[in-house]
């Protein structure tokens, strides 16, 4: 039997099922491990170790019932800005250090009532803004692989959490990769359903028409196993698309031959680090080999990405952090003697620089006499990136590439110039855009060790080709899956 | 030439109810106008008849039926409030 906390979902659950293993044992080991890594890696903000306990002995006991839910008995963690009623929900802010939400988020409600145990809250950039982590004002994240490199961002607790064997499997959020880059620097699957696709109820916002929660998993079984829990209309976000959820486990092992894989020329040009270039070619070659077609594609606005995005996301992100007033929950300057000083002063003394930023950008963008040139502008060229993907999936079912042009970069590396931070975001963000399902699992490593991820783009709702692509290419490199040199001791 | 001056900084902090030192408005300056720079990228693309997308997935108006039902009571409405007293939110006098 492999170490308790290296296992699967799927592994776990058999031997759970099997009674190998109790969910205490299984809770207990996870326990230990973040007592004895989480102060090196800062992948927690909160452990909620005496419910996990309790909700293990109601298991053990049989007060719970080990054979009625798919995740009965398994240890998750979520990203802290999920809303958790009676657990502290921070989204990597000052501003909300001491906010406990009075309910669930939907994804929440349903890992309960699939049967899963909180582990805990991990840790983020403020607000999900961010691709390094090293905007919490908690702390940055260390990349389990090599503790100097940022584990990706923004669910970079997330991602080092699952990495780092600090849980079973986690959940993440995704506006313009949030979900993808930290999977593939961290070297774990991490997907980002369609939007809608998963219900953005109780999920603090960033960019509404952006944000999209999905499954971090040591593997893909397990990405379409939590994906199968989340997934599904919730009347409560009037978003979410009213399409039935599928048991998304089934198709998986259907055969991929005849299966149209696009390789957008854009996604393969100079530019990307030659290690990743060389790995996501040999991915391809690995499709082919296994029976797929491969077909050149083009998405031509591809380099217009960057710019869209980060003209719309913090217009969106302007007008929904104005809640955050001193007011209604939250940090409150208390000094303050007249209103406008009570809101300057709290939001200037709750807010890191980055959410600052982008706040100010946004509120530019969004400000008259610069709306059309800016805001409207980047909603045109959307739509411009949205046709490219329509016209794509014409001639393909699924698209790959690279996730991010390098693999994990050092800590402090990037963090004088936000426009180079921002540019790392190339590859996820056209398909965050046009609201496409889009999948990071581990294609290789570079010399220096660090793991490279393997991006698979599909259609709306196409989460199950996606996932069927994602499990055969699992599967024929599986032989050469590495796991990070966590020391067991830190 | 400078996308967006210190003056403007200032005008948008204001709007965005920020204050921002001296030392946060001139690197804030200097940011701006490195991420505005690159925003002319997309004068390259012609958009002349392309209508804006505000969302990713096609979605028509949705309605639910016109009933009552449970909502947050007071005492938990009140629990996260950094200043109430237990009826309502507390600010500072406004008029």
């Amino acid at each position: 039997m492999a170490s308790v906390t290296h296992m699967t979902i799927h592994e776990l659950r058999e031997a759970l099922l099997a009674k190998k293993l109790s969910v205490s044992e299984a809770v207990r080991a996870y326990l230990e491990r973040i007592e004895r890594l989480n102060p090196h890696l800062c992948c927690f903000l909160t452990v909620t170790a005496d419910q996990a306990l309790k909700d293990a002995r109601d298991y053990d006991n049989s007060r719970k019932d080990l054979t009625a839910s798919p995740l009965a008995g398994v240890p998750i963690a979520v990203k802290d800005v999920l809303c958790t009623e009676g657990i502290r929900t921070t989204c990597g802010s000052k501003i909300l250090e001491n906010f406990i939400p009075p309910y669930d988020a939907t994804v929440v409600t349903r890992l309960k009532s699939s049967g899963a145990v909180l582990l805990g809250k991990t840790n983020m950039d403020e607000f999900a803004m961010g691709s390094s982590n090293e905007n919490s004002a908690f702390g940055p994240v260390r990349n389990p692989w090599d503790p100097d490199r940022v584990p990706g961002g923004s669910s970079g607790g997330s991602a080092a959490a699952v990495a780092a064997d600090l849980c079973a499997a986690a959940l993440g959020t995704d506006t313009g990769g949030s979900i993808r880059q930290p999977a593939s620097f961290c070297g774990i699957v991490g997907l980002k359903p369609t939007y809608g696709r998963v219900s953005r109820y109780g999920l603090v916002a960033f960019a509404s028409s952006l944000d999209q929660v999905g499954p971090m998993t040591k593997d893909v079984r397990d990405a379409a196993l939590l994906l199968s829990v989340i997934a599904g209309h919730d009347p409560k976000d009037s978003t979410s698309v009213d399409h039935p959820a599928e048991d998304y486990t089934a198709a998986l092992e259907a055969p991929i031959t005849g299966l149209r894989i696009g390789m957008p020329k854009e996604y393969f040009m100079e530019g990307t680090d030659p290690e990743v270039a060389e790995a996501t070619s040999k991915a391809c070659r690995i499709f082919r080999d296994l029976g797929a077609e491969l077909v050149e594609v083009s998405l031509p606005h591809t380099e217009y990405g960057v710019a869209a995005y980060y003209i719309i996301a913090p217009a969106e992100a302007s007008s929904n952090l104005a809640r955050y007033d001193g007011v209604k929950y939250g940090y409150r300057f208390a000094e303050a003697r007249d209103l406008m000083t009570l809101y300057k002063e709290s939001r200037s003394r709750g807010f890191g620089a980055e959410v600052k930023r982008r706040i100010m950008l946004g509120t530019y963008c969004l400000s008259a006499g610069y709306y059309d040139a800016y805001y409207r502008k980047a909603s045109q060229v959307r739509t411009l990136i949205r046709r490219d993907f329509t016209e794509a999936f014409q001639k393909c079912d699924v698209l790959i590439g690279p996730v991010s042009p390098t693999p994990a970069f050092k800590i402090g590396e990037k963090t004088d110039n936000p426009l180079q931070m921002y540019l790392n975001d190339i590859f996820t963000l056209p398909a965050s855009l046009a609201g496409l399902p889009g999948l990071s699992l581990p294609c290789g490593y570079t010399s220096a060790g660090l793991p490279i991820g393997l991006q698979i783009l599909g259609p709306h709702l196409g989460e199950a080709t996606v996932l069927k692509a994602a499990y055969h290419f699992e599967q024929a490199t599986k032989t050469e899956r590495q796991t990070p040199p966590v020391p067991e001791t830190a | 030439m400078e996308k967006i001056s210190r003056e403007e900084v200032r005008h948008v902090a204001e709007l965005a109810r920020l204050r921002l030192d001296p030392q946060e408005e001139s690197a804030m300056t200097r940011h701006l106008n490195m991420i505005l720079e690159y925003m002319e990228k997309l004068n390259e693309v012609d958009t002349s008849d392309v209508p804006p997308t505000t969302h990713a997935i096609p979605l028509e108006n949705v309605f639910r039926s016109d009933q009552v039902t449970d909502s947050l009571d007071r005492d938990r409405a009140l629990a996260n409030a950094p200043h109430s007293d237990g009826v309502n939110f507390i600010v500072p006098k406004v008029i």
